[in-house]
């Protein structure tokens, strides 16, 4: 076994809703080794987009520890979390691009925080564009994008600050199947030539079966499988796991009639 | 076809003066718009802060300007403050603080209902990003509230141009109080220039308020 690169230990994270408390994580531990595809998977409501949003701290666990590459994360201060969060890429369901910002501008915009002269940017972006597929796009505005095109854009900016991680929050939930496939064969490629590990979080199966190595069945804020997505594909041992699977033959079924 | 009256206008330097009025009127309206788009955004930002003692500060702030009429403010300022604390104060002075003390408050709470318009994973995403939180309000956050703004600011910056013609009552001669004394002056030998004047002060007003209306209605759409 590899060693961890992501290591989740104890986590847990409580809201306090108007009716009572929700227990989004219960003493969640897993560990995500380095330059794997990692799925979370989860009905809604499962805690895995509260999960995904504590690897890098955009919520605060409540007790537990973070650990990506050796370095708790808790302990950081403010500014080292922000330096910290720039090689911690996350793209999210609704892409979050800047509307009034050209498709170039957009990903320019991370490397403009960082300072760097814009005749550099514009190469590294425009070569970014290109690996994307979306050259042709760079003077375009979002709002002239389809949503798979958005994503590729959303993609491209998260790559621009050479992530180490990829954290993906439903990145295709809003995607039709077809485009869907796109961005997850674009996500594996970027895998595949940049060596990122890539932490997925979804709620169809179909998501993990494509592309992920390893996976990490949620319900209600509890960890109940984790491990090598294909043995669990193939033997489900969670019930969650199994009703997750049964959904998605029940999709598959759909499919067809439509 | 009746005599409007308007050719009272056309007499000396009728008309100059006029629009001598309506620069008054228009200069205090900038000034004070300017003040109250500046110190509203601050206002606004503060006014979503987590303090509980500073948003009830600003809460009575915002509560004491809807409830008080701008008459009564001017008043207050203009006759009442000179008064008790024996400052020096002109009427011109009187009228900006006043507005830009309803003005300050009102565009800090459209501020206010248009950043939390903001879904929170805006935030988030810069966050991701790496962004401090100057630069999340500055890059991600105040454009978007901006552009939710136009529309609501535009309403009030019309509203407060409008509302100068309140300020002749503390002795400011702007352009109503110079129709008035158009009209009086020539009362016996044309008595309808009482329509034709103040129509043509209607006409003014409408001229500087319907570019602002149609700027933003451009901007909307630039920025949509």
């Amino acid at each position: 076994m590899e060693t961890a690169y992501i290591e989740v230990q104890k986590l847990s994270k409580t809201y306090s809703a108007k009716n009572g408390t929700v227990e989004a994580l219960k003493e969640i531990s897993l560990s995500i080794p380095q330059n794997e595809i990692f799925g979370i998977i989860g009905l809604s409501g499962a805690g895995k987009s509260t999960l995904v949003r504590c690897l890098n701290l955009l919520e605060k666990p409540d007790s537990g520890t973070v650990i990506i590459n050796g370095e708790d994360l808790l302990t950081l201060s403010k500014e080292q979390l922000r330096i910290r969060r720039q090689k911690i890429g996350m793209i999210f369901q609704h892409f979050n691009l800047l509307e009034q910002q050209t498709v170039l501008e957009n990903v320019c915009f991370p490397l403009e925080i960082r300072g760097i002269p814009v005749k550099q940017r514009k190469e590294k972006a425009l070569q970014l564009l290109k690996q994307v597929g979306l050259e042709d796009k760079a003077k375009a505005y979002p709002s002239q994008l389809s949503g798979g095109q958005k994503q590729r854009v959303a993609i491209a900016r998260v790559l621009a600050n050479d992530p180490d991680i990829l954290l993906c929050d439903e990145a295709t939930s809003a995607l039709d199947p077809e485009t869907t496939k796109i961005i997850l064969n674009l996500l594996k490629e970027i895998h595949d030539t940049m060596g990122i590990t890539i932490v997925i979080i979804t709620h169809e199966m179909k998501v993990i079966q494509e592309i992920c190595t390893q996976m990490a069945v949620l319900h209600k804020g509890s960890l109940q499988e984790c491990g090598s997505a294909e043995e669990i594909l193939k033997n489900p041992k969670s019930k969650a796991a199994k009703r997750l699977l049964m959904i998605k033959e029940t999709e598959e079924e759909t499919d067809y009639v439509g | 076809m009746p005599n409007l009256g308007i050719d009272v206008l056309f007499k000396g330097t009728n008309f100059l003066r006029l629009l001598e009025g309506l620069w008054v009127a228009v200069r205090i309206s900038l000034i004070s718009v300017a003040i109250s788009i500046a110190l509203g955004l601050v206002m606004g930002m503060l006014m979503t802060s987590k303090n509980k003692i500073l948003k009830m500060i600003l809460r009575l702030y915002l509560e004491i300007v809807r409830i008080m009429p701008q008459m009564v403010l001017l008043f207050v300022v203009y006759f009442g403050t000179t008064r008790v604390f024996g400052w020096n104060l002109s009427a011109e002075y009187s009228a900006i603080i006043v507005f830009s003390f309803w003005g300050v408050a009102e565009m800090g709470d459209l501020v206010r209902g248009a950043l939390i318009s903001i879904p929170k994973i805006q935030y988030e995403s810069a966050q991701a990003l790496g962004m401090t939180q100057p630069m999340t309000y500055l890059y991600v956050i105040l454009p978007q509230a901006v552009r939710r703004l136009i529309p609501l600011s535009i309403n009030l910056i019309t509203r407060m141009i409008k509302t100068t013609s309140l300020v002749m009552m503390i002795g400011i001669v702007e352009v109503l109080k110079v129709a008035q004394q158009i009209i009086e002056a020539n009362r016996r030998t044309s008595p309808n220039a009482v329509f034709g004047v103040f129509a043509v002060v209607f006409l003014l007003y409408f001229l500087i308020c319907w570019p602002i209306s149609k700027l933003a209605g451009y901007l909307e759409k630039r920025w949509a």
